[in-house]
């Protein structure tokens, strides 16, 4: 009690004068370093607007156009305009989605197993330190060690399915992380809650953790996947440019945007420079709302207070 | 439905660290037995071993024998999930689960251990909310999220939510010690009306609300930090506050340590 009211009396000891002369040298200091973050913030923001712009400019009046979305390539050429990028849209949503389908389950039972199993082991160490040197694998490296492995150790042909292994090998330690992100933010006192009713541990997890975390995991999945989507390296490897509508995983090639900007990006027409515009500004799309959907999902399912 | 508790020779560690050593005590069934002592000296510790609660710290293990009438709860081939289902624990920290409404909270014991049946869960839901003193604030937002409620109102939730799945005996880690006067009174009414059904241990900081609430009152402390916890005494309430018979007791209740 007499402690709270001597405090008032010692602070206003302790504080300088506001108008002494250390306080104008501690202004000067604010606004320098004020004016310095904001000239990062937008040199940073610079190339960024640039690219937006530049893509909305040269990309839009061919997006805009309902063929885009409902065409293929198939039998155009360099002097014949028109033509979309359904093909390529539908390709890279299909390796998307086959990414995804084969990585989250492992990635989901991995962070489980490295959060709620094996955090003080041994074999928990090992398969964490695994993820950080497959986390720092390049993306021409994931898609070479694919090719490897398909196509000289297996001798089979290159079919848009390897091209998701060779993401999948990408996408794993990126949703891993984040899942083990979101489980350690959920407390222990759920966790213990959870046990002191009688529920075993697997129970716990599967109705307790995983749900707590659900909207957290959603969204490193879906940010992982806009990352994944955007990948090039492997498909340069292992997925060749198809101007056709292909939907078969495992034989033949399949157009997917970033080949798609590739294969064209070769010819030096008018043509085919807009079909790259397009297809970039078409991608970005696609994984800009990706990240929308993630954040709205994360704002949306948040467990409320 | 309420059982007595006999523990033996307990030990309990962290790894190589003695945190509670040669506990020797009985629990009386309906009745309620407080924990005091200063903090540090074991009282968490040595409740978790009750529930075998501990086995989910790692490197934490027991020696000695605890028995619930004549379960001996640390025997070859008992199952620590069932012993839970057995001995129940309510948490310093109200812990609802965030994801779930008030009536998915009660029943997450039940339901989890696959009871199914609407209206033997609606029947839990009610019963178990009566028993805890929360049903009339709270029948008529069964469906809201629990985290909706005040520190109090949560902290109930947590004990309805212990009780629904009907055990023998409640262990309360310091229930109160997050909450506001009123809220506290609300448990320690709670408390006293739960002890014609089930073994209660509470542990509390607090000597008053040990003398309001406790039958019987055990007094833990410590030589020196870094000196495993031991039982210095246990014995009805009114004795171990009136006429204690360690000088380590007296000193601390009339708070002159701890
Ligand atoms: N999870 C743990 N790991 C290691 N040591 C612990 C852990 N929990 C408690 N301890 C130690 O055990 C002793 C008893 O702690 P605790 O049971 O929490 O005491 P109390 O509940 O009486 O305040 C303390 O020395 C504490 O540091
Ligand atoms: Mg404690």
């Amino acid at each position: 009690m007499s402690a709270a009211t001597h405090t008032p009396d010692l602070v206003e000891q302790a504080l300088p004068d506001p108008e002494t002369p250390q306080s104008t040298g501690r202004r000067v200091k604010d606004r320098t370093a004020t004016v310095a973050v904001w000239a990062a913030f937008v040199i940073a923001m610079i190339p960024l607007v640039w690219i937006i712009v530049a893509l909305l400019v040269k990309g839009g009046s061919v997006v805009v156009s309902a063929s885009w979305w409902t065409n293929s390539q198939r039998g155009m050429t360099t002097l014949t305009a028109g033509g979309g990028a359904y093909h390529a849209i539908i390709g890279t949503l299909l390796q998307a989605v086959v990414t995804a389908v084969i990585s989250v389950p492992l990635a989901i039972m991995t962070a489980i197993y490295l959060i709620e199993y094996g955090r003080s082991t041994r074999f928990g160490r090992i398969v964490s330190f695994m993820l950080d040197i497959l986390t720092g694998v390049p993306s021409i490296v994931a898609g070479l060690f694919i090719y490897a492995l398909w196509v000289t150790t297996f001798g089979l042909q290159r079919v848009p399915f390897a091209v998701c292994l060779a993401l999948v090998l990408l996408m794993v330690p990126v949703v891993t992380r984040s899942t083990e992100e979101m489980l350690k933010l959920v407390p222990n006192e759920l966790r213990e809650a959870s046990y002191a009713l009688g529920v075993s541990k697997w129970r716990t997890i599967t109705s307790i953790v995983l749900p707590t975390a659900f909207s957290g995991i959603i969204t490193g999945i879906l940010l992982g996947l806009a990352r994944v989507m955007g990948e090039t390296a492997p498909l340069l490897i292992l997925g060749p440019y198809s101007q056709s509508i292909a939907t078969n995983l495992f034989s033949g090639f399949m157009g997917t945007l970033p080949t798609m900007i590739n294969a064209e990006r070769n010819e030096v027409a008018a043509i085919p420079l807009d079909r790259v515009w397009g297809a970039a500004l078409t991608l970005i799309i696609l994984v800009l709302l990706l990240n929308l959907a993630g954040r709205l999902i994360a704002r949306y399912s948040a467990v409320r207070k | 439905m309420a059982k007595r508790i006999d523990v033996k020779d307990l030990n309990v560690y962290y790894s190589s660290f003695k945190a509670v050593e040669d506990v020797t005590m009985t629990v009386e069934p309906r009745s309620v037995t407080a924990f005091i002592g200063p903090s540090g000296c074991g009282k968490s510790t040595f409740l978790r071993t009750l529930n075998r609660m501990h086995e989910v710290i790692p490197g934490a293990r027991v020696e000695g024998s605890v028995m619930l009438d004549d379960l001996d709860l640390y025997a070859k081939g008992v199952d620590p999930v069932s012993v839970r289902r057995s001995v129940g624990m309510v948490f310093q920290r109200p812990n609802p689960f965030p994801t779930m409404s008030i009536y998915d909270n009660v029943i997450a014991g039940l339901r989890l251990n696959g009871v199914k049946g609407r209206k033997d869960l609606d029947e839990a839901v009610e019963t178990s909310l009566k028993g805890a003193n929360l049903w009339n604030e709270v029948k008529d937002r069964l469906k809201k999220p629990g985290a909706g409620l005040s520190g109090g109102q949560q902290q109930r939730l947590c004990i309805a939510r212990a009780i629904a799945v009907r055990p023998q005996v409640l262990l309360m880690d310091e229930p109160c010690s997050a909450l506001d006067p009123i809220s506290t009174l609300a448990i320690e009414d709670l408390v006293n009306e739960l002890k014609s059904d089930f073994t209660i241990v509470i542990v509390t900081h607090n000597m008053q609300q040990a003398a309001r609430v406790s039958d019987r009152t055990a007094f833990f402390n410590l030589a020196a930090t870094g000196k495993p916890g031991r039982l210095v005494e246990i014995g009805d309430t009114q004795k171990i506050f009136n006429n204690p018979i360690e000088r380590a007791t007296e000193d601390y209740i009339s708070g002159r340590f701890g």
